[in-house]
Parts: C-alpha cells; structure tokens; sequence
C-alpha cells in the first residue's frame, strides 16, 4: 500500500468519494474499512438499503464481474465477501427495521453427503444483497430437510449447490420428490456447483443452472419477476 | 526416466513413440504408472501425461484429452485416458465417447485409489473428510496452499475447511518422510490426520486389462 493510500481517512471523503473507496476497499477485501465506511454512511443520514445496494453490492458486483474475466480468483473473491459480510451485519438488523423492499424469499442449502458452502454462502449473500429473503439451510441436507423448508418458508425459490460430482446427483432426488408430491411447479428451481453445466441443469429438471453468484441473482430476479407477472395475468 | 513434480505439474509428460497403446494420463500419477509398468513389464504400453496442475482447474480437461487424443491416435492402435470425472460434471466421459476412446471408471483419483466400490460405500459416512494422495502431499503448496491464496491469507483456512474434519493421506507407497509431510499437512490445515495405505487401487486392476 502506498503512503498516499495510508493517509485516506473515510471520514472526510464526500458520500461520492466515499463509496468509491468502499468499492476499492471491497476489492481489497479491507473488512474493517468496509465497516467502518458503513457507519460513516448511516450516521451521515442514509437509508441502509441504499447503503447496501449502492455501496455493498455495487462494489462486489465489480468483483464478481472481474472474477467472471478471471482478473480476481477465489481467494480474493473470499476476502471481498468477508469485508461485505462485515458490512452486512451491520446492516441487517437496520434493514428489518427498515422495511427494505423485498424482491423474493429463497430456501438454499447444499445436498446430502457434501460439506462444500463457499459457492452457496456467496450466493446467500448476494441475494440478500439484490433484496431476497434467504434461510440458509446449511451444508449435508436430506431431501426431507428441503421439503420441509419449503413447506415452513413457503419460498419463491428453492437453490441447490453441490461440489463434488458424487453428491450433484442428489439434485435430481430432491427435484423427483417435489415432482413426485406434486410440489415441483409451486417453487423456482435453481441449482449451482463447480462440476454443474448448463446439460445439467436441464436433464434433473431444475429451472435454471446458475454458474456463479451474480448470475444466480439475476436468474432469480427473472424468475420471480416472470412468476409475478404470470400470477397478475 | 521420470520428470520432476514440478515439470509433471506445469508441463506434463511427452510420450516415447514406443508401445502399442498410449495412456493419456493426469500428470499426477506418471510416478504410479510408470512404476506399474516397469514391475509389470507392461511394455506394450506408452505414456503421455498432460499437465497435473489441471487437478484445479478441471474444466481444462476435456478440451485437453480431446487435443491429445487427436494429436496422438493415428500413431497408436488404441489410446485409454487414465483420467476418471475429476470435476469434469461427465464432460469427460462424453468427450471419450464421442472421441471413441476409454477412461478410468469412477469420480476421482482418491475413488480409484481407494477402489471405487469401497469409496462409494465410505464417502456416506467419510464425507468431511479432504484427501491427498503421494503427488499432492509431495506438491500439496503448488495445489492447495498458494492456489487457495493461503501463503497470503491463512485467515482463510476456515473458510475453506471449517467443514472439514480430518485430512485422510491415502499412501499409495511406503515412505516415512512422505507420511510425516501430510502429517504436517494436516497441522498447517487444522485438521485431524490419518493415514490410510491404499496401493495402487483400481488402477493397477484398470491398466492390467488393457493387454497386449
């Protein structure tokens, strides 16, 4: 770093000034900084929506697309989420408070027998980012833990996300019980994973594969925007 | 004679020309092949190994495999790529098929050296747990620690591993310097550690079928 940048203090940039180095600082993955810019905002009299959306994720959308050009890698996506996850707990508790715009609710949680939750925590993340309500169930889930999450939450969206290539098979008996209790076409089925394709997606009969987490938002934004019209209709 | 992991990981292993059938192997396991050949006295079969480094990047692979079986089929009767899914999502076993030629059956290296069928009965109970075999415990920096930012980052550990419980070291030689090596693996890691011999699994049992 250099001495220039060690001498920025958040406090005296100008709201402009300011989500600009949070972008840069979300980039570096500078946790505290983020925090701190969080603050700085909501005492200067923002809504925590618009911090969220204008400083949070406006910032991990760069990194997520720089992910997507391979300039950052996973680690670095890491750091990013973690400094926005600090801002997020922040915000959270304001934003119930708040009564921020909520775009849809999604169940989410990885299939029985993988532990992996780097990918469904980002995607968590960022949805609740774009305004969705999540209830993530975690790692290792039966098919009974998501049938029983869809019941109790009544989601727009059930997502699934596997790792390994013996566990991304399970989709497929989460989706055939829903199809199987008559249940399938009453959720918006989104699946993701590192070893996942498009092929996939289809041939378990999910709605969409979701390749990373900017796309699953707008995948789901889609979804839910085109189940609302149709209820309209 | 056999590259260093260093050239096996970036650059892979050039076939000799001699034998009747190629194997197109992942770089990580040239050690293993070789020396099933050598104390088989598997003549009849050549070597080429694309670069091991693939491990983490496994949608290069199928694209690879194709490239090689294109470049090498017209200089052999047959070609069989020792490579099983590894991450490929059946992309890779659809290139074979489409390509005509034959691959390790199972998900992974851990599964075939563990032997498949055991592997599938073990993982619904041994799924939290992170493999290594001999190659990744000897490069274990170049594929996990620096991959995953950790010489940079150690804050991510639990990131990555919160999940996990042990790390199993499936031997597939005997060394006392490699087993300690995982050990310390394990350490750096968090982790619980275990050592479990497997030889070479389905492996040998796979290539000892491909007769002359």
């Amino acid at each position: 770093m250099s001495e220039e940048e060690e001498d920025i203090i958040l406090s005296e940039l100008d709201d402009e000034e300011l989500v600009q180095q949070m972008f840069d600082d979300l980039y570096d993955g500078l946790k505290e900084e983020i925090e701190e810019g969080v603050n700085i905002l909501l005492e200067r009299g923002w809504q925590p929506y618009d911090v969220l959306t204008k400083a949070l994720v406006g910032g991990m959308t760069i990194v997520g697309a720089d992910f997507r050009d391979g300039i950052l890698f996973v680690p670095e996506v890491l750091l990013a989420a973690n400094a926005m996850k600090g801002g997020m707990f922040i915000l959270k508790p304001l934003l119930a408070e708040t009564g921020a715009p909520r775009v849809g609710k999604m169940v989410i949680g990885t299939v029985k027998g993988d532990i992996h939750d780097i990918g469904k925590n980002l995607v968590s993340m960022m949805m609740e980012g774009a305004g969705f309500e999540v209830v993530d169930l975690g790692i290792n889930n039966p098919v009974e833990n998501y049938l029983e999450a869809l019941e109790s939450e009544e989601p727009d969206i059930l997502g699934m996300s596997a790792l390994l290539t013996t566990t991304m098979p399970y989709m497929k008996v989460v989706i055939d019980t829903m199809v199987e209790q008559g249940i399938r076409d009453d959720y918006i089925v989104l699946v993701g994973g590192a070893p996942l394709n498009e092929e996939f997606g289809k041939a378990i009969g999910a709605d969409a594969y979701c390749r990373d987490a900017a796309v699953a938002v707008e995948t789901a934004k889609e979804f839910v925007s085109r189940k609302h019209n149709q209820l309209a209709g | 004679m056999i590259p260093s992991d260093t050239t096996l990981t970036k650059d892979g292993l050039q076939a000799t020309g001699k034998g009747r059938i190629l194997l197109l192997a992942c770089g990580a396991l040239a050690r293993e092949i070789i020396d099933l050949k050598t104390a088989n006295g598997w003549d009849h079969m050549d070597l080429t190994c694309l670069p091991a480094i693939f491990h983490i990047h496994p949608k290069k692979i199928p694209g690879a495999v194709r490239a090689a079986v294109e470049k090498h089929r017209d200089s052999y009767d047959d070609i069989f790529v020792v490579y099983a899914d590894c991450g490929t999502g059946g992309i890779l076993q659809s290139t074979c098929a489409e390509l005509g030629v034959e691959m390790v059956e199972g998900p992974h290296c851990y599964s075939f050296f563990e032997g498949n069928d055991r592997f599938a009965e073990i993982s619904e109970t041994e799924f939290t747990a992170f493999y290594l075999t001999d190659f990744l415990v000897r490069q274990f920096d170049a594929f996990i620690w620096k991959p995953m930012g950790l010489d940079r980052h150690p804050e991510l550990i639990d990131m990555y591993f919160g999940n996990y419980e042990k790390l199993i070291y499936q031997a597939q030689i005997d060394d006392q310097a490699l087993t300690e090596k995982a050990q310390a693996c394990a350490d750096r890691l968090g982790l619980a550690f275990e050592r479990r011999f497997t030889g070479y699994g389905d492996l040998e049992s796979t290539l000892a079928k491909l007769r002359e």
